[in-house]
């Protein structure tokens, strides 16, 4: 089903929870509502649920619109963050319940239970009680509970966060698998840039009930169009350098260190205070004569197969992944080169993007 | 000695005493409460038990004429036991259920967000804070054959009027209203305090799936409510199992021509005779169906709860 959002806004009093927020999920696809804590994604998720009603704008499905239609009349599948199963009612019956409601005979609302119990791995389980299942167990039983109805559209909000590391993990892969078996349009609500990153086809991203960006995640992580998001996505957060521009050359906020910007920068005023943002795979040794600048290494970890280095541009840290094949250690001056991909550059006060 | 030996003498000493003040320091704290459980409740539970099995026993000069169950034969066969344990018995098949549902029924209506709920609140607690005593004088007035309320209320309806203070069974009913009315405050706060303890969650979740309100309330509230049902069924058998002062306060004692006792006002009167001994087994006789009462409950709720 095509989801539409048309300038929804939802206020609670002199809260404005979610402001103006257009966003097309085309479908059969899982679209990610990615942000900070309280930046309303919730919100945007009970305005298409039906549970809250807009202060104004529309949700339509499949060109119609849906913005008056209460919760039962919309076809929807809702997971919650605790998952919410009946704690009296076994696998089988939670699943099953909603069939219950929906008048199902008794031998149809079982097989279709089963079926569903069989296709999130749960049908070895279906006499057991919520308590008597882990974690991702009730997770599983809440997906096929939201799914057994066949609902035209999927709505999950923060549906990994009460599991372990590793078991979210399996559960995102879990559910992205079910997902295009299904072929169910699916929103999928997290604050963790990881996992939205890992698991989306697009990426709303969100920050003080307003729309960042929409996009795919590689256009968000590649494209940003503010600070914010550039800052939101990666790990470890992409680098700030902090300073000017004086015709084409960038100077670092205290002076500590100048070199000409090897990126585009028109119409950037003079003395503008900027960041330059430097993703940590973004910034390599550089062979003779094609540094952009120097850095002194301070530090390198290993983690894992990878080896991050600390460096020092002027006063300034950066982090970046630097092959230290070529001896690198601590303490020598490095000259560094830019990829020409992810680097930004920022205004520092409005997070507004040049390029 | 030198100073230093001293000192540890002086600091070996103080670790002792803290060490034998640690250990009498809670000992200390629950003495009180201890020493008042023992003599007002351990104590005479089974001087009670003893006494129960004393056969011909006096309190004042305590002797008795041996040991054996007559007592127990004397109270089962007395017209006035048998007639307090029906009455009893009736009383709690009815105002316990009765009360429970009720409290179900109006703490639901109590537990949403609705404007002037808490005049409705205050109103359905008033009982509570009232003295059973004037209460009890007020509901004389609303049971009066001839000019009380109900009475004319059912009236309307073409009924004739009933004697409800002075007719047995009608009595009885009476005190069953009566009972009604003056459990349901404490079983609608015991029951509202379950309600708010169920997550607002399995309401969205239910009711996203197209879930009406009736569905709703069997499906979820009430299975979810079961521990706190179980609870309050337990607490209100054994209360109710107790009935007595409310005779007082409707009709001055267990009704016209002794037709209202009820078991505890048996125990009295026996206690007022100075049939202690009978009192005692009759006390015995309670306390035993009340356990029983109580252990068939748990049973069932454990069963019955998820
Ligand atoms: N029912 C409500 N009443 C008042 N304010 C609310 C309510 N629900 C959410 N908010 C506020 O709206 C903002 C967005 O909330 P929410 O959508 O839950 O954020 P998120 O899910 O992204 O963490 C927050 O500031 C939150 O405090
Ligand atoms: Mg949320």
């Amino acid at each position: 089903m095509l989801v539409e959002m048309r300038s929804l806004t939802k206020h609670f009093g002199i809260t404005q929870a979610v402001n103006d927020f257009t966003v097309t999920l085309p479908d059969g696809e899982l679209v990610s509502l990615l942000g900070p804590s309280g930046c309303g994604k919730s919100t945007v998720l009970n305005m298409l649920a039906g549970i809250l009603k807009p202060t104004s704008g529309q949700v339509l499905f499949d060109g119609e619109d849906v913005t008056g239609l209460p919760p039962e009349r919309r076809g929807i599948g809702l997971v919650f963050q605790n998952y919410a199963l009946y704690p009296h009612m076994t696998v089988l019956n939670n699943i099953s319940f909603p069939l219950e409601i929906q008048k199902v005979p008794r031998a149809e609302r079982m097989a279709r239970a089963k079926a569903m119990a069989d296709m999130v791995h749960v049908g070895n389980l279906l006499n057991r009680r919520p308590r008597e299942l882990s974690g991702g167990q009730q997770q599983r039983v809440a997906i096929a509970r939201a799914l057994v109805k066949n609902p035209q559209l999927l709505l999950l909000d923060e549906p990994l966060s009460n599991l372990d590391a590793r078991l979210r993990l399996e559960m995102r892969e879990e559910i992205r698998r079910i997902q295009q078996k299904t072929q169910v349009t699916t929103v999928f609500v997290t604050h963790d840039q990881e996992e939205a990153m890992s698991i989306s086809d697009h990426i709303a991203l969100m920050k003080d009930g307003y729309l960042q960006q929409y996009d795919t995640p590689q256009e968000l992580y590649n494209d940003p169009d503010n600070q914010f998001v550039a800052d939101f996505l990666g790990s470890p957060p992409i680098n700030h350098l902090t300073g000017t521009l004086l015709g084409s050359v960038f100077t670092l906020t205290d002076n500590s260190a100048s070199f000409p910007l090897p990126l585009p920068a028109e119409g950037v005023p003079e003395g503008k205070e900027l960041i330059l943002a430097i993703r940590a795979e973004s910034a390599e040794a550089a062979g003779q004569g094609e540094a952009h600048f120097t850095a002194q290494v301070k530090q390198v970890y290993t983690m894992g197969k990878e080896e991050l280095a600390y460096l020092m541009v002027g006063t300034q840290e950066m982090r970046a992944y630097i092959d230290l094949d070529q001896g690198i250690t601590p303490g020598i001056t490095l000259p560094i080169r830019l990829k020409p991909r992810g680097v930004f550059l920022f205004d520092q006060v409005t997070g507004v993007r040049y390029q | 000695m030198s100073k230093d030996a001293l000192r540890y003498r002086r600091e070996k000493a103080l670790e002792r005493r803290s060490r034998v003040w640690s250990a009498l320091e809670p000992v200390a704290y629950l003495l009180p409460f201890m020493v008042s459980i023992i003599v007002f409740t351990v104590y005479p539970f089974f001087n009670v038990v003893f006494m129960s099995f004393r056969e011909g026993f006096d309190l004042l000069t305590n002797t008795d004429n041996g040991i054996g169950l007559g007592n127990y034969a004397f109270v089962l066969s007395n017209r006035d036991f048998i007639n307090a344990l029906t009455n009893t018995g009736i009383y709690v098949a009815v105002v316990v259920p009765v009360s429970a549902a009720l409290a179900i029924v109006l703490a639901n209506l109590l537990n949403r967000k609705v404007r002037g709920m808490a005049i409705f609140q205050t109103a359905y607690f008033l009982p509570m804070v009232t003295s059973a005593m004037a209460v009890g004088l007020a509901w004389r007035y609303i049971f009066l054959r001839d000019f009380g309320v109900l009475n004319q209320v059912l009236g309307w309806f073409g009924v004739d009027k009933i004697n409800w203070l002075q007719r047995y069974p009608w009595s009885l009913y009476a005190l069953i209203i009566f009972g009604i009315w003056s459990n349901l405050p404490f079983t609608i706060i015991l029951i509202l305090s379950g309600l708010q303890n169920i997550d607002e969650t399995y309401y969205t979740a239910a009711r996203v799936d197209g879930a009406r309100s009736t569905r709703i309330f069997f499906r979820i509230t009430v299975p979810l409510l079961a521990p706190t049902i179980g609870l309050v069924l337990t607490i209100n058998t054994i209360s109710a199992s107790k009935v007595f002062s409310e005779l007082f306060a409707l009709f001055n004692g267990p009704g016209i021509g002794g037709s209202l006792f009820t078991v505890v006002y048996y125990i009295y009167e026996q206690f007022a005779k100075q049939k202690h001994a009978w009192a005692a087994a009759a006390a015995m006789i309670l306390f035993v169906l009340i356990f029983i009462a109580t252990m068939v409950q748990q049973y069932i709720q454990r069963k019955w709860t998820y």
